[in-house]
């Protein structure tokens, strides 16, 4: 008889188990409680937690304030689409618009300085996915997400779109520097 | 109720002609699904191999829609409509409950698969698998879908009822069979997974045809991955119930504890789907306390659960050849293994390849913070063709050489072939899910026509390391292509040319299974399985490393708060 057969022993709950199978169990119970408890320690002593400010925005209301920032800090403009390249102050809110299909506008931060980065969509859903650094944070429209962010290393860093936001969404890149 | 029975007579296995008669049909067009999903495939992976790219951009994301649904939904849920009228019917020795429900189950998942494919292949349905809003397809693109859902419900409430015809009319002593407990599992874990699709498609199909303003973003995302990530769970509780089933058939394996495996399962029905949250670790909205709780399947129980099944299957192997006479060292048992049997070598390459590529990488990924290094990158397809191709289709592929003499009752043709090909298949999935990985280490995106950034005035340059990965997939995922086309081939051969094989004894009432006398206290102690174990320390020492490389990884990252 085997598992696809019935149980031989009718009260089978009963049947002592096999050591090593025991062993076994009882160490990837303690390993699944390891990784537990893993991501609860990091939120106490870990650096790279994602925040979860948020706030319910309109798109009309999301764009106004990203123009207001750019009004105030833009200290030049870059490519044939004159996207402003914005000096926000240390420790201020800095607005980001993902839209079909680029990221607006630029911004210039300093290294160990940190920032309230807001992040919302203008129409689909896109995704935030910052390189060489490799973070990933999913955007979504009519909603600002706030992260705290402190660059660490100076550089030239791109945000690809990596959330499928219709035909162009191979071309959506935008830019940090970070100096 | 006037069925048939046929008792095979390779096998000695009973099948109701009714559900015979279902189980072929559902495994054919889950196998034509498969045709069509593999020849999508070609599209997708010639043109992210950044030398080759085939497709416009266009026609790329519509191929790539038809890729996931074609694969992901249509192709396993047909298949495992076959494996729950089996598991049922043929393994309890009893009538299928309400065929006739049960075809009208086939045919509604038949047609919804039709619309649905008809629905991307207009062309304004590229929306992807997952469908977000508020990209909209065709009314009839989410149509098809809901469909095919109410379809797999039927097949699921036949396979329930067919448990309680074998109880009601004492078909079997004792308990159910193992394999068909984690049938249940999987036909249980489907019922919520097909709710939470109309919980969500059906709102979506309203908005489509502008019956509803709006549908807010993230409350569907939080319940489309209640279907989309659970949908793959069906596949887990299936494919290790196969996993099982090839043991006992190839073996006479039995499992090394009737109590740790049937938990195991109790766990999967309890946690898994809480794997849901994985999806959304990297969203707004939801609080870290919910994500930790949900994410690790509560304390990592379903996890825990994997990690049992994954000792207990090759455990029960083990001792089944040690009881031969395999007792040499450590590993005579596995080295003596039929590895020339394309049923056992699937099986065993997919529960090795669904352990440690597709097992560790989802466990890391699904870590809350981790997440935000591989969220959306091509690093979770590289996740899913381990655990989905790897894990599941090639399980299943395995089990399709033993259906074809049982169910088809026709000789698989090119037997050569049919040993080397869950080494060609299999290994070379191997490698595409770990390039995938690789290059989504490095941060390349998932569902990107063009990794150059063709006419972005900011394009970013991939490091080289990303575009050596995506050759590789390139090359690799060919090669699994060709050798899962010439499979399909096979198969379809046999069906139609292998040598027809004796039908067996007719009877018009079935036999019902009966256990053996007690023997008077307990049969003799089986052999202890320490090369199982050894094999076990490595997977955990792998995880272990792997999981703890990714947190320095993370540290290494701008300050996040």
């Amino acid at each position: 008889m085997s598992a696809i057969s019935p149980p031989e022993q009718r009260i089978w709950w009963k049947a002592p188990l096999d050591k090593l199978e025991f062993i076994w169990i009882a160490i990837a119970f303690v390993w699944s409680l390891v990784m537990f408890v893993m991501m609860i320690w990091w939120h106490i002593y870990g650096n790279q937690n994602l925040a979860n400010v948020v706030s319910k925005t309109t798109k009309e209301m999301y764009a106004a304030k990203t123009q207001a920032v750019v009004d105030k800090y833009t200290v030049r403009t870059e490519t044939d689409k004159q996207i402003p390249v914005v000096k926000p102050p240390a420790g201020s809110d800095i607005y980001l618009i993902g839209r079909l299909w680029d990221w607006w506008p630029i911004y210039e931060l300093e290294k160990g300085k940190t920032y309230k980065l807001h992040l919302s969509a203008m129409d689909y859903m896109h995704g935030f996915s910052l390189q060489p650094q490799n973070i990933n944070i999913q955007v979504h429209p009519n909603y600002d997400h706030t992260v705290k962010i402190t660059p660490t290393q100076a550089g030239t860093y791109s945000i690809v779109c990596n959330e499928y936001c219709g035909v162009g969404h191979h071309a959506m890149v935008g830019r940090i520097y970070v100096k | 109720m006037a069925t048939t029975y046929r008792i095979c007579p390779r096998t000695g296995l009973q099948f109701d002609t009714d559900a015979e008669k279902l189980m072929r049909w559902n495994a054919v067009a889950g196998v034509l699904a498969l045709l069509l999903g593999g020849i999508m495939a070609v599209g997708v992976v010639l043109t992210r191999w950044p030398a080759v790219h085939l497709l416009s951009a266009e026609t790329f994301y519509m191929v790539l829609t038809a890729h996931g649904i074609d694969m992901l939904l249509f192709w396993i849920i047909f298949f495992e409509m076959a494996v729950l009228y089996f598991a049922s019917s043929t393994l309890l020795h009893c009538r299928l409950a309400t065929p006739k429900m049960a075809w009208l189950g086939f045919w509604l998942m038949a047609i919804g698969s039709v619309m649905t494919n008809v629905a991307i292949f207009q062309g304004e349905s590229s929306v992807m698998f997952t469908s977000y809003v508020p990209m909209m397809a065709k009314p009839h693109f989410y149509l098809g879908l809901i469909l095919f859902a109410v379809g797999a419900l039927i097949g699921c409430f036949v396979f329930l009822g067919t448990l309680v015809v074998a109880k009601a009319e004492k078909t079997y002593e004792g308990s159910i069979p193992l394999v068909t407990f984690g049938a249940l599992t999987a036909a249980i874990i489907a019922i919520f997974t097909i709710a939470s699709g109309a919980v969500i498609l059906i709102p979506t199909l309203l908005w489509s045809m502008g019956f509803i303003q709006e549908i807010d973003t993230l409350i569907y995302r939080v319940v489309w991955w209640a279907m989309g990530h659970s949908s793959q769970q069906i596949n887990v509780s299936a494919h290790v119930a196969i996993w099982y089933a090839i043991a006992a058939i190839v073996f006479g394996a039995k499992p090394m504890s009737e109590k740790v495996s049937r938990s195991a399962y109790l766990l999967y029905i309890l946690f898994l789907q809480l794997a849901c949250a994985h999806h959304l670790l990297a969203d707004p909205g939801l609080s870290a306390e919910w994500k930790v709780v949900n994410t690790s399947y509560f304390m990592y129980f379903a996890v825990l659960a994997s990690m049992i099944h994954g000792m207990t299957v090759p455990g029960a192997i083990e001792q089944a050849q040690r009881l031969k006479g395999y007792n040499k060292g450590l590993f005579e048992w596995l080295r003596k293994a039929p590895w020339g049997n394309p049923a056992f070598s699937s099986m065993f390459l997919s529960l090795i390849g669904f352990g440690f590529l597709g097992g560790i990488s989802g466990v890391m990924m699904g870590a809350e913070q981790l997440n935000m290094l591989i969220h959306n990158t091509i690093y979770v397809p590289g996740h899913f063709h381990a655990t989905v191709v790897i894990g599941t289709t090639l399980a299943f592929m395995g089990l399709t050489y033993f259906l074809v003499p049982v169910l088809f009752r026709r000789e698989v043709l090119f037997p050569g072939f049919a040993k080397l090909f869950p080494y060609l298949f299999g290994l070379s999935m191997y490698i595409v899910a770990l390039v995938m990985m690789g290059a989504g280490t490095l941060g390349v995106s998932r569902r990107h026509w063009d990794m150059a950034f063709a006419g972005s005035p900011l394009a970013y340059e991939w490091p080289g390391a990303a575009y050596l990965m995506m050759g590789l997939n390139g090359v690799f995922g060919t090669i699994a292509i060709v050798a899962g086309g010439l499979w399909i081939l096979q198969i379809v051969f046999s069906l139609l040319f292998g040598k027809k094989l004796d039908e067996g004894e007719l009877r018009n009432s079935p036999i019902p299974l009966t256990l053996p006398a007690p023997t008077g206290g307990h049969a003799a102690h089986p052999p202890a399985t320490p090369g199982t174990m050894v094999l076990a320390l490595v997977f955990l020492v792998s995880f272990i490393l792997y999981y703890f490389v990714n947190w320095k990884y993370l540290s290494s990252l701008w300050g996040l708060a």
